[in-house]
């Protein structure tokens, strides 16, 4: 882990007795640095310039759109075309509020369940642990489109079922479970999800076993192990979780796809391509100003939790 | 005697700690275990059962054996082309994904001015995924205002760029041209790694004189190689399973030439309504993807190095 927190680290990452290269002041470096830059920088321009002509396309004037050579800077900038597209052609708010409110439920029942289940496997002795570790691991491997199908079949069952005493007794929804269609979005995540259980595991498994025995031994039960000293000393490993949830569902777009049909009750992922579907191929200044909306908040996380981000892929990626 | 009495309770104290940690452990799984048989275990099973019926998710229906895998196999040329889609998608985002990642990784693990801002450029796009920016791409890739051919032409000696995704034969390299602006996940995989290799083994390289390019050949691959192992394998998994691309930018076409075969599953299960059949596909595409992984398991045995491992 100390290896993963250091990657994107400022601090200097060698200490040898031997200085480096880019640590000597000669010659030497600087043409090694500008081989690097000029390496590095082109590259780095092209991988930023698809969100900046999303950013530009987004203000411009639908005139401006499709002028040749493309025009970088709109003039004038219209910033209308955010409301506009946003209010037009969908009720993209009503989507808004759907989204959050799933992507919410979801991370809290991910949350959850995994720390719980990451705390079983990394913290309490019992016979068949290892085992049952094994089969999150196995889990992990299968691939989801094994499942959608008669996931599928299931909860369309399940709904049905469930219809007629859903409406009499809900008659909006029971709490922020607003309709019968977001069930099958919303119930599994309170179920567990292997890889946000191993990942916790791991962060788990760095901090002292004495913490937990001291605490056993002045009578403290596991719950509350779990919640006074383990879920304070990893936070980082939580806010990694809660980011990746927040992303992963944000952008969910397969499950909402198949499960929601009425337009009131469905969500920003697949509102935006419904969106694109209808206007797609004239209104590219609507399109990239919504697109950017729905994007933003991913925006914001990341740059909010870049380091977290980092950890958590290194994490992953190294001990895995 | 009074040792004994202060040794005994303990003992037995033990005994209930350990019972009550047992039974806090199950408590503490509960919720994981339970969604392992309702939505990952019963479904597995009733896929498999599905495949071997002509179930269309309304009624039940009889067994017709391995009829499905059969037509699959021998009938259904869109399959095949689905297949052949897929392993071209598959390679080409590998390839260029791994090698890209490896390049970009081998080059910020400098310490420099910016390379921190020039790390997080790099790791941005492959956190913006889903509908938004497969929409952006569908307007990069435009055939006349797109900003790809635009810079296509000013770089290369070339009138006009491809026409992308209104072409049969560019359809597939510009989704992988998508997916390689999301290298950056691998890239901070393969920093990760970079930094795990002891500074002390390029010392005596250098003191045994060995060139740069030698350097890397001898110490940073083979140190480096179970790193890039992951990220082969990973990817691989990841690239066969591609959908939002195919759903939100081609919907398989032109023709057929983006048909992969998870889009083929979604198409046949939701479109057709031809669960049993969309079953089978799926378990073909799971198979696939456990053969692939054994094959790179496999052969890795001939370039991955394991520190930990006494070599003969």
């Amino acid at each position: 882990m100390t290896q993963a927190q250091d990657i994107m680290g400022r601090d200097p990452m060698v200490s040898g007795s031997q200085i480096q290269w880019w640590r000597r002041k000669s010659h030497r470096r600087y043409i090694n640095m500008a081989i690097i830059y000029l390496l590095v920088l082109p590259g780095a321009v092209i991988f930023l310039m698809p969100l900046l002509w999303m950013l530009s396309t987004s203000l411009k004037e639908s005139k401006q759109i499709f002028a040749n050579p493309p025009i970088w800077i709109p003039n004038p900038v219209v910033w209308s075309n955010f409301s506009d597209g946003w209010s037009a052609y969908l009720p993209f708010n009503t989507l808004l509020v759907n989204s959050t409110l799933i992507t919410l439920n979801n991370i809290v029942g991910n949350l959850f369940s995994c720390c719980l289940a990451a705390f079983g496997f990394a913290r309490l002795r019992a016979r068949g642990r290892s085992i049952l570790f094994g089969l999150v691991l196995a889990t992990m491997l299968l691939p989801n489109e094994v499942l959608i199908i008669p996931q599928y079949v299931l909860f369309t069952r399940i709904t049905q079922f469930l219809k007629p005493w859903w409406e009499f007794y809900t008659p909006n929804g029971i709490l922020w479970m607003r309709y019968l269609s977001w069930l099958p979005l919303m119930v599994p995540p309170w179920f567990g999800f292997p890889f946000f259980i191993f990942l916790l595991r791991q962060f788990f498994l760095t901090i002292p076993l004495d913490l937990d025995e001291a605490a056993r031994l002045d009578g403290a039960s596991s719950w509350r192990i779990l919640v006074q000293i383990l879920i304070p000393l990893t936070k980082p490993a939580l806010a990694t979780v809660i980011i990746f949830a927040f992303i992963g569902n944000w952008n969910n777009f397969l499950m909402p796809l198949i499960y929601i049909r009425a337009q009131k009750e469905q969500v920003l992922a697949v509102g935006l391509n419904q969106f694109r579907g209808q206007f797609g191929h004239v209104d590219f200044h609507y399109m990239m100003a919504v697109s950017l909306i729905v994007l933003a908040p991913v925006l914001v996380v990341f740059l909010l939790g870049q380091r977290l981000f980092v950890q958590g892929i290194a994490l992953t990626g190294i001990k895995g | 005697m009074s040792v004994q009495a202060a040794a005994s309770p303990p003992r037995r104290k033990q005994k209930t700690l350990q019972k009550r940690e047992e039974r806090d452990f199950w408590f503490a799984i509960m919720p994981w275990f339970l969604g392992l048989f309702l939505f990952t275990g019963g479904p597995v099973l009733a896929s498999l059962v599905f495949s071997f019926t002509d179930w269309t998710g309304l009624n039940f229906s009889e067994f017709i054996g391995f009829r499905h895998y059969r037509d699959l196999l021998t009938d259904d040329f869109v399959f095949w082309e689905t297949v052949y889609n897929t392993f071209y998608y598959t390679f080409g985002s590998v390839l260029l994904g791994t090698i890209g990642a490896l390049f970009v990784a081998l080059l910020l693990n400098q310490r420099m001015p910016g390379t921190y801002v020039l790390r997080l450029i790099y790791y941005l796009p492959s956190i913006a995924s889903g509908v938004a920016i497969s929409i952006l791409w569908i307007w990069l890739f435009n055939p006349t205002v797109g900003l790809v051919n635009f810079l296509l032409v000013k770089l290369l000696p070339i009138e006009s760029g491809p026409a992308w995704l209104a072409s049969q034969t560019w359809s597939k390299p510009a989704l992988i041209l998508k997916s390689t602006w999301g290298i950056g996940a691998n890239m901070i995989i393969i920093l990760a790694g970079l930094q795990g290799i002891p500074v002390s083994l390029y010392e005596a390289a250098k003191i045994d004189g060995a060139s740069v390019f030698k350097e890397f050949r001898h110490v940073t691959i083979p140190m480096l190689s179970p790193v890039l192992f992951f990220v082969i394998v990973i990817s691989t998994i990841n690239a066969f399973q591609i959908l939002t691309d195919v759903l939100v930018m081609t919907q398989g076409g032109p023709g057929t030439s983006t048909y992969m075969l998870v889009y083929y599953i979604y198409q046949n299960a939701f479109i057709y309504l031809k669960m049993g059949y969309a079953s089978a596909l799926a378990w073909i595409l799971f198979t696939l993807i456990m053969l692939l992984t054994l094959l790179q398991l496999w052969g890795s045995r001939r370039w991955v190095y394991y520190e930990g491992e006494a070599k003969g």
